[in-house]
């Protein structure tokens, strides 16, 4: 009784002073849509605008309308390397979905059984790659894999198996699977750790209830927790979405911005890179490389519109 | 008694900061924009001190950025207005449209441009001869460098002709100690540059080839091309194990280490590798085909030195681009950077012996510069970055020199128009 009394004051004065403005809302949105709005929505839309440009010689700008969307789609100068990146992307995530996320969701599995020992150790064993720069996993895996010095090919080599190996990185048909391994390999604690978490939060009453009811672990996984994270897994789905998508370090710093051999490895970012900045003797060309940035907020955008829209509203969220 | 003291502090103190106010006022720092990373140390220790002491008040920075990302990283830092004073240049095209979007200023009319020939200047010149934006530096030299001591156990010696150097590879490799060749695609430029550009003035008989490309007189698709390409791919066989993932710096360590015989080189390499090598290094120019045919060299103009129109210091950054052509200068880059040649007239004695023996083939053979560098590179595809993609693919056997030939002349066809047919 008290309490709702409590709680309902506010209610009440808010009520009297109706018909004024509500500045403190406007105060307390005021930081964050300044800055958001500097930082992120001016720079979108200007590149957005720059896309529409063409620049001559001298350097001027001129109004091009769709001229620049035209040849990255149409001209095959632009375009076979454009949908070769786009497909090059496409499969670098689908590597990361089939890969990353189902050994995630894996060994967050293991990890959350209840009398694992050691299971702190694990976690910070596996979650350690994410926190080392690219440029250091990048270096490492460069050695490893190398034919010249790498430990990949004595490794296989002891274990009997060094007719397998093979140069992966400098091989169009291996390249770009060598690479989203690596990459996997590297940012499989994100979705570890998520999924962990998620895992944890499931209260042991129903698991055990599961196994009062006769239920073993494997079906305690399949028929409870699983259906009980799948909105941790689609987040994380959209969360590696959004970062293949924009993915560009991990092949510069191995297989530098030409993304070769034979452009095997070229993704959207570093397709971009060679646009907007420029490569050794090709001049960096920024209205096409606003046209390339454009094209690739667009794909993220859509990406993201049809996970909300189709796929988050669909998921059963249970209360626990 | 204090009261004098403390006047006298104060004075003294005064004069300090006046004193140091006028250092302060006449000390110049000049930035220079480079690629050449690997120079760090000698401009630091060497160019640098050389330059200051004859010019007090002056002060310079090197600032050199890697190579691959140099010509990016400098037009951002243009346009951004925060590029150095003193900027280095490419050859040819990235450079000119430096100059014609008002970046570089022109060096026309500085002191002691009279002292580089045509040649030199030709990289850095507008189209119509009559403006000047860099100050040329240094040319580079392409050859084969080899491991002395391997050569000398073997008993081999450096080939002269096409069918020499083959049957020398030949039993290298048959010894099967190290590897013969020693050059990877990982990287991809080294297979066009080291390559391609290396044995092709042969071919295509230097300038004569390189003018009628630009002319449109000669094609890709011709035979001189088209033949530099076999010769190219005939190096696979000869290559190291997993040549493929071979980057630049595993070919270099692999030949200081002593585990490869050949290395298509530009003579750039020399200065690192005299560092690092503990075995003494030889030098041979590409094989031609029959003994006594008439030789052709890649003597490609490297690099230059122009101005940033945007400077602070217009006049120190003059003052340091007319000591680029004084002869103390040349004797200065020519010996401390062994590999790098003076571009300026002044007669310089080369001291190195391996970097001397480069520079001696200029006598015996006809220079070129790479004939993807002047005009034809200007469009969209980018020849020189099409050349280094084909010039990889042929080395991994993925494209044939046909293949090749057509794909580059293909992308040239499709935006350049030569002049006069």
């Amino acid at each position: 009784m008290a309490s709702t009394q409590i709680a309902e004051l506010p209610r009440a004065q808010i009520a009297g002073r109706r018909g004024r403005f509500p500045w403190h809302i406007v105060v307390f949105l005021a930081p964050a849509t300044l800055i958001y709005t500097l930082f992120m929505i001016y720079p979108l839309l200007d590149s957005l605008r720059l896309s529409l440009f063409t620049r001559d010689e001298a350097g001027v700008e001129h109004f091009a309308g769709l001229a620049n969307y035209a040849a990255l789609f149409f001209d095959s100068q632009w375009a076979d390397r454009f949908w070769n990146a786009l497909g090059n992307n496409v499969l670098f995530f689908a590597v990361h979905m089939l890969v990353q996320n189902p050994i995630a969701i894996g060994l967050a599995a293991l990890l959350s059984l209840p009398n694992l020992r050691f299971s702190n150790t694990y976690r910070t064993l596996m979650f350690t790659p994410t926190l080392l720069s690219v440029v250091i996993i990048g270096f490492i895996w460069k050695l490893i894999l190398s034919p010249t010095w790498g430990v990949a090919k004595s490794m296989l080599s002891t274990v009997g198996l060094g007719s397998l190996f093979a140069p992966w990185l400098g091989q169009e048909n291996s390249a770009l699977v060598a690479l989203s391994l690596v990459s996997v390999w590297q940012w499989v604690g994100m979705p570890l750790l998520l999924t962990y978490a998620a895992l944890l939060n499931i209260p042991d009453s129903l698991t055990e209830a599961a196994r009062v009811d006769g239920a073993g672990q494997m079906t305690i996984f399949w028929r409870i927790k699983l259906p009980l994270i799948w909105p941790t897994i689609g987040m994380v789905s959209i969360l590696t979405f959004v970062g293949n998508f924009n993915a560009f370090d991990l092949v510069y710093v191995t297989q530098g911005a030409l993304a070769g051999p034979n452009f095997a490895t070229d993704i959207l970012g570093t397709f971009f890179y060679r646009t907007f900045f420029g490569f050794q003797l090709q001049l960096g060309d920024p209205t096409m490389g606003a046209a390339v940035a454009t094209i690739m907020f667009l794909i993220i955008l859509t990406g993201v519109m049809i996970y909300f829209y189709l796929v988050q509203r669909r998921l059963q969220r249970y209360e626990l | 008694m204090s009261h004098s003291f403390l006047r006298g502090a104060f004075l003294a103190g005064a004069a300090l900061v006046a004193l140091a106010g006028q250092a302060a006022a006449a000390d110049v720092t000049l930035t220079i924009e480079s690629w050449r990373n690997d120079d760090l140390k000698v401009w630091q220790d060497t160019i640098i001190p050389a330059f200051e002491k004859s010019h007090p008040g002056i002060k310079v920075v090197f600032a050199p950025t890697a190579p691959t990302e140099y010509n990016g990283a400098l037009n951002a830092k243009l346009e951004g207005g925060t590029a150095g004073d003193l900027i280095s240049c490419r050859p040819f095209d990235a450079s000119l449209a430096l100059f014609q979007k008002g970046y570089l200023a022109p060096v026309t009319d500085l002191k002691g441009m009279d002292t580089f020939s045509d040649v030199a200047k030709s990289a850095w010149i507008t189209d119509d001869g009559k403006t000047l934006f860099c100050v040329p530096m240094a040319s580079v030299i392409h050859g084969f460098l080899y491991n002395k001591s391997i050569f000398e156990s073997e008993g081999l010696t450096p080939p002269k002709t096409r069918d020499e150097f083959f049957a020398l590879l030949d039993k290298i490799k048959a010894k099967g100690e190290v590897a013969p060749l020693d050059i990877g695609t990982k990287d991809q430029w080294e297979a066009a540059t080291m390559g391609f550009q290396n044995i092709g003035p042969n071919y295509w008989k230097g300038e004569e080839g390189r003018k009628a490309l630009i002319a449109g007189k000669e094609k890709f698709t011709d035979k001189p091309y088209v033949a530099a390409f076999e010769e190219l791919a005939k190096w696979k066989p000869y290559l190291p194990d997993g040549y493929q993932a071979q980057a630049y710096p595993d070919s270099q360590n692999l030949f200081t280490l002593g585990r490869a015989a050949i290395y298509p080189a530009g003579s750039w390499d020399i200065a690192a590798f005299n560092v690092q090598a503990d075995f003494k290094m030889g030098a041979f120019p590409p094989p031609v085909e029959k003994a006594g045919d008439k030789c052709y060299i890649s003597d490609h103009t490297d690099i230059a030195l122009g101005m940033n129109t945007k400077t602070k210091n217009p006049e120190a950054a003059k003052a340091f681009l007319e000591w680029v052509a004084t002869p103390e200068f040349a004797d200065i880059y020519s010996n401390a950077l062994p590999g790098f040649y003076s571009l300026s007239n002044h007669p310089v004695t080369v001291k190195d012996p391996v970097a001397a023996e480069f520079l001696s083939w200029r006598k015996t053979c006809e220079s070129s510069i790479r004939n993807s560098y002047q005009i034809l590179s200007r469009g969209t595809p980018n020849l020189e970055n099409e050349l280094w993609n084909v010039s990889a693919q042929v080395l991994n056997g993925t494209m044939t020199a046909q293949q090749a030939a057509e794909h580059i002349q293909q992308g040239l066809d499709s935006w350049y128009k030569p002049a006069a047919k």
